[in-house]
């Protein structure tokens, strides 16, 4: 069985000769096939691409020159990503048969270091959403609990790495939606700091948050990861020309004498006891290790999320626009002109969520109100990111939960202001534009994973990535696998 | 000065017999030069087929991103300091949202709380009276696409949309509404094309749409100190048209003002064809373009030392250009202004008079036999001209040696042009050469007098015009070879002998 290992066992099978890259695609894709229809992670399983991309890595191997850790190692991609000849639906109906004529940035460098490709995942349409109920075709199921959502927006690719449907995956994260699905799915889900890693193909959200980022079964699997998709691009102007130093490396610094910052303002009122509890678990096991622990305040956390609900919708708002039916995806015809065939493709096309906040930032941004709420919004995350600044000054990291509460039910919340508390705690760190992880941290006694954010200084993925590995070799909930059965066909 | 229209003695003097003061502000596109688009590698060249100039960047794919195109910023900070203005060492793009189906995003990439560059001027010359016509900004932004009706829009089948020319960089310069006619506007228009003509950031074609003009126009009682209503007319697509269209707004809003009615703010359109302008959407309708900065793009930081470099290597200007023209090569105001309407056509000249130092009589070649000959003034008709600046030096060198007549020069021009070859072969190979010695010449004179013994008796008696009929016959025997001036001198010495 290979489905299931971490990329650095599986990359030692295929370098010991045990397995050849083909076995192990055809290994996830039978277990794609056995447990998806239960799951429903994937949008698209490129059964064929990844055989030949796996024969490819093959010949590699065989030849005695594979491309390095990720070589064979196959992947699965949140289906907001370009990938040529592939469609890209990004969870709505307006793009249902849009099939993108290039690549993602992130996509050729992951194909550039060999890995293949399983298929693409199932998300809240546009990225908008907690748990993939928003997704236009379906819900993802969590694999702890089927009738429980399994976070979002990019909860295809949290789920489909619990279940161990591929080594690795990539979502997107613009106020959580990496960190919660893979706190919601006790994975490992990294935010790296905007600019770190290159939008180009991505399908634009909220284009000043927006960032990629690995799933992953453990930390040093991430940093693998990173360490591929991270860098300038030259099609990306916010992709920073910053060195990218050598993650794996940076894992191995340990935590004794860090310093280490717990925020007050992420333990709130209403918040799950047990995710409190296992937060400050988290924070004795730090100790335990050496880190040097201390409570610091980031005092304008309450306001984030006010500000994120303006930003986000006002760049989506815009970003959307482009979806008219004139040129690409969805056309609605029987319209009388222009104005009418574009308005009955919107209509359609777009699910309420996105609808909701398509009005919402085009209100934020109208005439005579945009400096009370798009400007407003704007100075109040100059004022969050001043806090972590500010914070900074004294830690070298924040450890601070990942979400108030644990995976939720399947239509438990239908207000959607219930659904935007679910980001109260990753959304001053998008904001702010710095990397966070979501490692595992235990269990509710109802058997969920709880998820333990760590946040670092802008750039500074190496003090996350060393914290996490940490905390995470000194405990073992990373190696817990959900019981699965296939689903009855 | 202007080239073309009716000279007016009086700035104020246009809306005379209106009793107002018209007010104009234009906004001009120029079309940079640049060999890629504004925020992608796609080509800019024009006329290329529908949709083969474009990339997932330009047709606004889903993923897609803006790259900034350096070599465009570097022209429209050449631009901004030719016409005095501050450059922005930290601007900024910004989304400018409408939807239509020619821009493929439904926003475009400009500027607009922080623009390249504010505060310029440009002078103008109406009528011999030189003013300054203040600049509010310089923009750069992206182009739309185009849309292609089949048949006529209100009645087309179908649309298609060419998304070749969505994402070239346009420049837009936005003068304050110091303009008082429709002559000065055209005055300002023409100026300005001739500065980005000269600096080489935009070809200046207004046929193509390289340069395109939108003019804002009101008119007030004269002593008035507040604007009146504007009125935004758009389409305006060459220098005419910008004269018709703001003479007839001028004469629309004075009668509408006349009749005391109230002005609508609103963009109209000029129908070129029924020589009017038309409304096209009033100001309750207008768009909420919901600009905001452009986050795919960080904050465009110019270091100050770059600025400075272009600043270095800025080229002669039109204005400065013209005066030294005037100055040192003595030629009137008019055939300088001709001469400087292209940077191309004014290098030809130069480099014509360096190799042959006669200013007047280049200037009058240039002017009066090439241009006859070029398509146009533009630098694309002077590049493609087939007679070098040297093979005209030539020519004129063949003239002032006697080797031909001016009149046999004007033939053996256009034998130049046709061909290629350099004046002298042609000369040489049909036998062009000047009579000028006076035995051979004498001959034919004396030919010529002993066939018309009457012209001789009417010179005689007084008849002066007789000689021009003399000349005119040696000319004809030699079939224009013999040298005026030698044969104005034997006849002048034969006839009183005779």
């Amino acid at each position: 069985m290979l489905a299931g290992l971490t990329i650095d066992a599986l990359a030692a099978r295929f370098r010991g000769g045990e397995a050849t890259p083909s076995d192990a695609a055809r290994d996830y894709l039978a277990r794609i096939e056995a447990l998806d229809p239960g799951i429903r992670a994937f949008m698209t399983v490129t059964r064929d691409v990844a055989l030949a991309q796996a024969a490819e890595a093959d010949a590699r191997f065989k030849a005695g020159a594979p491309r390095g850790p990720l070589d064979g190692v196959p992947i699965a991609l949140k289906d907001l990503f370009c990938t040529r000849g592939i469609r890209t639906a990004c969870g709505s109906k307006i793009l249902e048969r849009f099939v993108p004529p290039y690549d993602a940035t992130v996509y050729q460098r992951l194909r550039a270091a060999g890995a293949v490709l399983l298929g693409k995942l199932n998300m809240d349409e546009f990225a908008m959403g907690s748990s993939t109920e928003n997704s236009a075709y379906f819900t993802t199921r969590n694999p702890w609990d089927l009738d429980r959502v399994p976070g979002g927006s990019s909860g295809g690719s949290s789920a489909a790495l619990a279940a161990g449907l591929a080594a690795a995956s990539l979502g997107t994260d613009t106020g959580g939606s990496i960190r919660q699905p893979a706190a919601f799915c006790g994975v490992v889900g990294l935010k790296p700091t905007y600019g770190r890693v290159s939008r180009y193909g991505l399908v634009a959200f909220a284009s000043s948050l927006d960032q990629a980022g690995p799933f992953t079964k453990t930390v040093a699997d991430t940093a693998r990861v990173l360490q591929v998709i991270a860098g300038a691009d030259p099609m990306d102007s916010t992709a920073a020309v910053v060195p990218v130093p050598d993650y794996l490396a940076a894992l191995g610094g340990g935590v004794n004498g860090l310093r280490i910052g717990i925020p007050r303002e992420y333990f709130i009122d209403g918040m799950d006891p047990e995710v409190e509890r296992a937060v400050r678990a988290v924070v004795e096991v730090l100790r335990g290790l050496g880190a040097r622990t201390e409570e610091v305040s980031l005092p304008h956390t309450e306001y984030g999320l006010a500000a994120y609900y303006l930003i986000g919708p006002a760049e989506a708002s815009s970003n959307l626009a482009r979806y008219d039916g004139v040129k690409y995806g969805l056309r609605v015809s029987g319209g009388r002109d222009l104005v009418e065939m574009s308005s009955k493709t919107r209509a359609a096309g777009f699910g309420r969520e996105v609808k909701r906040r398509i009005m919402l930032g085009t209100y934020a941004l109208s005439a005579g109100y945009y400096d009370a709420y798009y400007g407003q919004a704007q100075r109040v995350r100059t004022l969050v990111a001043r806090d972590f600044k500010a914070a900074f000054e004294r830690v070298d990291a924040i450890v601070a939960p990942t979400t108030p509460g644990v995976a939720f039910k399947v239509g438990e919340k239908e207000d959607p202001l219930q659904m935007y508390l679910n980001d109260v705690f990753t959304v001053p760190v998008s904001l702010a534009g710095l990397p966070g992880i979501s490692v595992p941290a235990g269990f509710t006694l109802q058997g969920l994973p709880i998820g333990v954010q760590v946040i670092a200084r802008a750039y500074d993925e190496p003090t996350v990535l060393r914290v996490a590995h940490a905390y995470e070799q000194a405990t073992d909930w990373h190696t817990r696998k959900p019981t699965l059965e296939a689903a009855p066909r | 000065m202007s080239a073309d229209g009716p000279k007016r003695p009086d700035r104020e003097a246009v809306s005379v017999d209106t009793g107002y003061e018209t007010v104009i502000g234009l906004e001009v596109h120029a079309h940079l030069l640049t060999r890629t688009k504004m925020f992608c590698g796609c080509a800019t060249t024009f006329g290329a087929a529908p949709n083969t100039q474009t990339c997932p960047v330009c047709q606004g794919m889903p993923g897609s991103l803006p790259v900034i195109n350096r070599r465009a910023v570097e022209f429209g900070i050449r631009a901004a300091l030719a016409i005095g203005c501050r450059v922005n060492l930290q601007n900024r793009f910004a989304r400018k949202h409408y939807y239509y189906p020619d821009m493929p995003k439904n926003y475009q990439i400009s500027q607009y709380e922080e623009p390249l560059a504010v505060h310029g001027s440009v002078e103008i010359v109406v009528g011999g009276v030189t003013r300054t016509i203040g600049v509010e900004r310089l923009h750069l932004e992206e182009d739309v696409g185009k849309l292609l009706h089949e048949g006529e829009l209100a009645t087309a089948r179908s649309s298609q949309v060419d998304y070749n020319r969505a994402g070239v960089p346009l420049m837009e310069i936005v003068s304050r509404p110091d303009l008082r006619s429709p002559e000065e506007a055209g005055a300002y228009l023409r100026t300005l094309r001739a500065i980005v003509v000269f600096l080489g950031v935009c070809d200046g074609n207004m046929e193509e749409g390289s340069l395109r003009c939108d003019a804002n126009i009101s008119l007030r009682k004269r002593a008035v100190a507040t604007l009146g209503t504007k009125v935004e007319i758009k389409n305006l697509n060459s220098f005419r048209h910008v004269q018709h269209a703001l003479e007839y707004e001028v004469r629309r809003q004075a009668q509408a003002l006349d009749a005391g009615e109230r002005i609508v703010q609103e963009t109209r359109l000029w129908d070129p064809e029924r020589l009017r302008t038309v409304s096209m959407r009033s100001k309750e309708f207008a768009h909420d373009y919901r600009y905001f900065p452009e986050p795919d793009l960080p904050p465009l930081d110019l270091p100050a030392p770059w600025v400075e470099e272009i600043r270095a290597g800025q080229p002669e200007l039109p204005a400065a250009r013209r005066r030294r023209f005037v100055e040192a090569h003595g030629l009137t105001a008019y055939e300088a202004e001709l001469l400087c309407q292209g940077r191309g056509l004014a290098d030809y000249f130069e480099a014509a008079v360096r190799a042959h130092p006669r200013p007047k009589v280049v200037a009058n070649w240039v002017l009066n036999e090439l241009l006859r000959e070029l398509p146009g003034d533009d630098d694309r008709a002077i590049a493609a001209c087939p007679i070098p600046p040297a093979s005209l030096a030539g020519l004129l060198a063949l003239i002032d040696d006697g080797t031909i007549s001016g009149k046999i020069a004007k033939d053996v021009f256009e034998k130049m042009y046709r061909s290629g070859e350099d004046a002298r072969t042609i000369v040489a190979r049909e036998g062009l050469t000047q009579m000028a010695d006076a035995g051979t010449l004498g001959a034919v004179v004396d030919r010529v007098l002993s066939a018309h013994p009457q012209v001789i008796e009417d010179w005689r008696g007084g008849k002066k015009a007789a000689l021009g009929f003399l000349v005119g016959q040696v000319m004809k025997e030699t079939q224009g070879k013999a040298n005026p001036a030698l044969v104005n001198r034997l006849l002048g010495e034969k006839l009183p002998k005779l």
